[in-house]
């Protein structure tokens, strides 16, 4: 610029940037929480809510207290926590097989992928009285159920996350003359590792959906069992500490899920 | 044990991108394979480490491969193809694991290479955790440890900032001058090829065929002299006029795929 020319006063560069960077406000989502349980418990206080139809907070956490002092809790719990247990552990080992065989296999993929894509979508509890007629009302038909529901989307996870396992790691370890075995074991199967887990937090919401589902058609014990009687019987502070049982079992295991992720996930 | 490839074509479907490459590499030799995007360099080095099956021409080895050499040819890839999931050491075994070794070798073979390179102190690390140039170091380590005879070097200096290449290309040279380990290196960086090759091949554009061979007469160890600049210089023009024209029509393509 000619050293002569006027520039007159400098100004300042107004500020433009900022904002869309959220902060954590942990002391928000407690406020929040305890805000609408004090709102409700006053609501039903104040007759605003009929407690009939909707108990109190209060109410539903004596509720609990009873059922955790009789032993009910414990045999409901025990009940509805086998049946997942073992329905996962089928469906998880069926998916893993099969999503591995169609992550690996241009035939079983041919194979796999409409036959998923078909049944995938069907909810599995539509099955139940269907397993009931092959398997009986017992326990089978349940753990049938439950596998069912998980068995899908534990495959698409595994195959879609071997999909995901960069060629050129596999070439690499061609290169160095892995066997297939090893190649399958050391490269594709953890770099799919992150994929499966992910699954593995859908198959378990899916879990905890069907065996409550399963438990409400036809089962003596069981935390759905329990809820769908209690509610027969209008004792909703009952079938509401059943839910509140429902919702921490949830959060139990998005709890160990999120462990197991940290864990075999350190490295990333 | 010296490398021949001996009439080498390869087609991707209709497009042809190499076609009759004849090309030796001897013992100790370091060779550099340039020439513009698309002619089919890392194809070559592909077929020459048998992960692609080439269209026509084969590929052989004269001589006795060198003892204790459990891959002898080895790569070294650009993009390093680390396990993220594995440690330094990791990564580096796992080019181990699936030959019978006495554990004493083993751990001696890792530890070895790990202290060529200068990652001894890094063996517990993840390769998130790491820079690239010690990245591929990581890379040339896993290469080393199964004592390779040939390296096959595609692009291994190209993800990296310009400084970092400097650092590494010395080392690769202190590594090649002390073990005189061969070299096929693949690059598109003239004063790469021409810093690091005892010939330097240059390929034609699509379909790639081998244009010109060109010897650098200066010992590898003289060449960073100022003595030196002046004939480097020269050759690095005659180079660059010679696949200029080429590179801009390359440069201008539109690929469809």
């Amino acid at each position: 610029m000619p050293s002569g020319q006027k520039l007159g006063a400098p100004r300042a560069i107004a500020f433009r940037g900022g904002g869309f960077a959220l902060q954590p406000r942990r002391w928000a989502s407690w406020v929040a929480f305890a805000a609408v349980l004090l709102l409700w418990q006053a609501a039903v206080g104040l007759r605003i809510l009929d407690p009939i139809f909707l108990p109190s907070p209060l109410s539903i956490l004596l509720a609990l207290q009873h059922l955790i002092a009789t032993g009910e809790l414990w045999r409901h719990l025990a009940a509805s926590l086998s049946r997942i247990a073992v329905g996962w552990v089928i469906g998880t080992a069926a998916g893993l097989v099969v999503g591995l065989a169609m992550g690996l296999s241009s035939l079983a993929r041919a194979v796999g992928v409409p036959l998923i894509s078909a049944l995938f979508p069907v909810p599995k509890i539509a099955l139940l009285p269907l397993l009931i007629l092959w398997l009986g009302i017992g326990e089978p038909s349940k753990w049938a159920t439950i596998a069912l529901g998980v068995f899908f989307p534990t495959a698409i996870a595994t195959y879609s996350g071997i999909d995901g396992v960069p060629v050129s790691l596999v070439r690499m370890a061609q290169s160095f003359g892995l066997p297939f075995r090893a190649i399958v074991a050391k490269v594709v199967l953890p770099g799919a590792l992150p994929n499966i887990l992910a699954g593995f937090r859908i198959s378990a919401a899916t879990a905890l959906l069907l065996v409550v589902a399963a438990e409400m058609i036809g089962a003596e014990t069981g935390i759905g069992q329990f809820v769908l009687t209690e509610g027969n019987l209008m004792q909703t502070d009952q079938l509401m500490a059943g839910v509140v049982v429902l919702a921490i079992l949830g959060l139990l295991i998005g709890a160990a899920l999120s462990a197991l992720e940290r864990w075999a996930l350190r490295w990333r | 044990m010296e490398l021949i490839v001996e009439g080498v074509g390869h087609a991707y479907g209709e497009l042809t991108v190499l076609d009759g490459v004849d090309l030796r590499v001897g013992a100790g030799e370091i060779v550099a394979l340039i020439g513009p995007s698309g002619c089919g360099k890392s194809t070559l080095l592909s077929i020459v480490g048998g992960l692609l099956r080439p269209s026509s021409g084969t590929v052989s080895v004269a001589g006795p491969v060198p003892a204790g050499s459990l891959n002898p040819f080895t790569f070294v890839f650009q993009d390093f193809a680390l396990l993220p999931w594995r440690t330094v050491e990791g990564n580096v075994a796992l080019a181990l694991e699936h030959h019978p070794l006495a554990a004493a070798e083993r751990r001696e073979r890792i530890a070895a290479a790990l202290a060529r390179i200068g990652l001894a102190e890094f063996r517990a690390a993840y390769p998130r955790q790491l820079s690239g140039g010690m990245r591929q170091r990581v890379g040339i380590a896993r290469a080393l440890v199964v004592r390779p005879a040939l390296l096959l070097m595609d692009e291994p200096l190209s993800a990296l900032d310009a400084q970092t290449r400097e650092l590494l290309m010395e080392e690769f040279l202190a590594l090649w001058l002390g073990e005189r380990v061969a070299a096929l290196y693949v690059t598109h960086n003239l004063a790469e090829a021409l810093r690091l090759a005892d010939r330097i091949v240059v390929l034609s554009r699509r379909p790639g065929r081998i244009k010109s061979v060109v010897p650098v007469p200066i010992p590898q160890r003289e060449r960073a002299a100022p003595a030196a600049q002046a004939a480097l210089a020269a050759l690095h023009d005659q180079l660059w006029e010679s696949i200029k024209a080429e590179a801009q029509v390359a440069d201008r393509e539109v690929v469809d795929a």
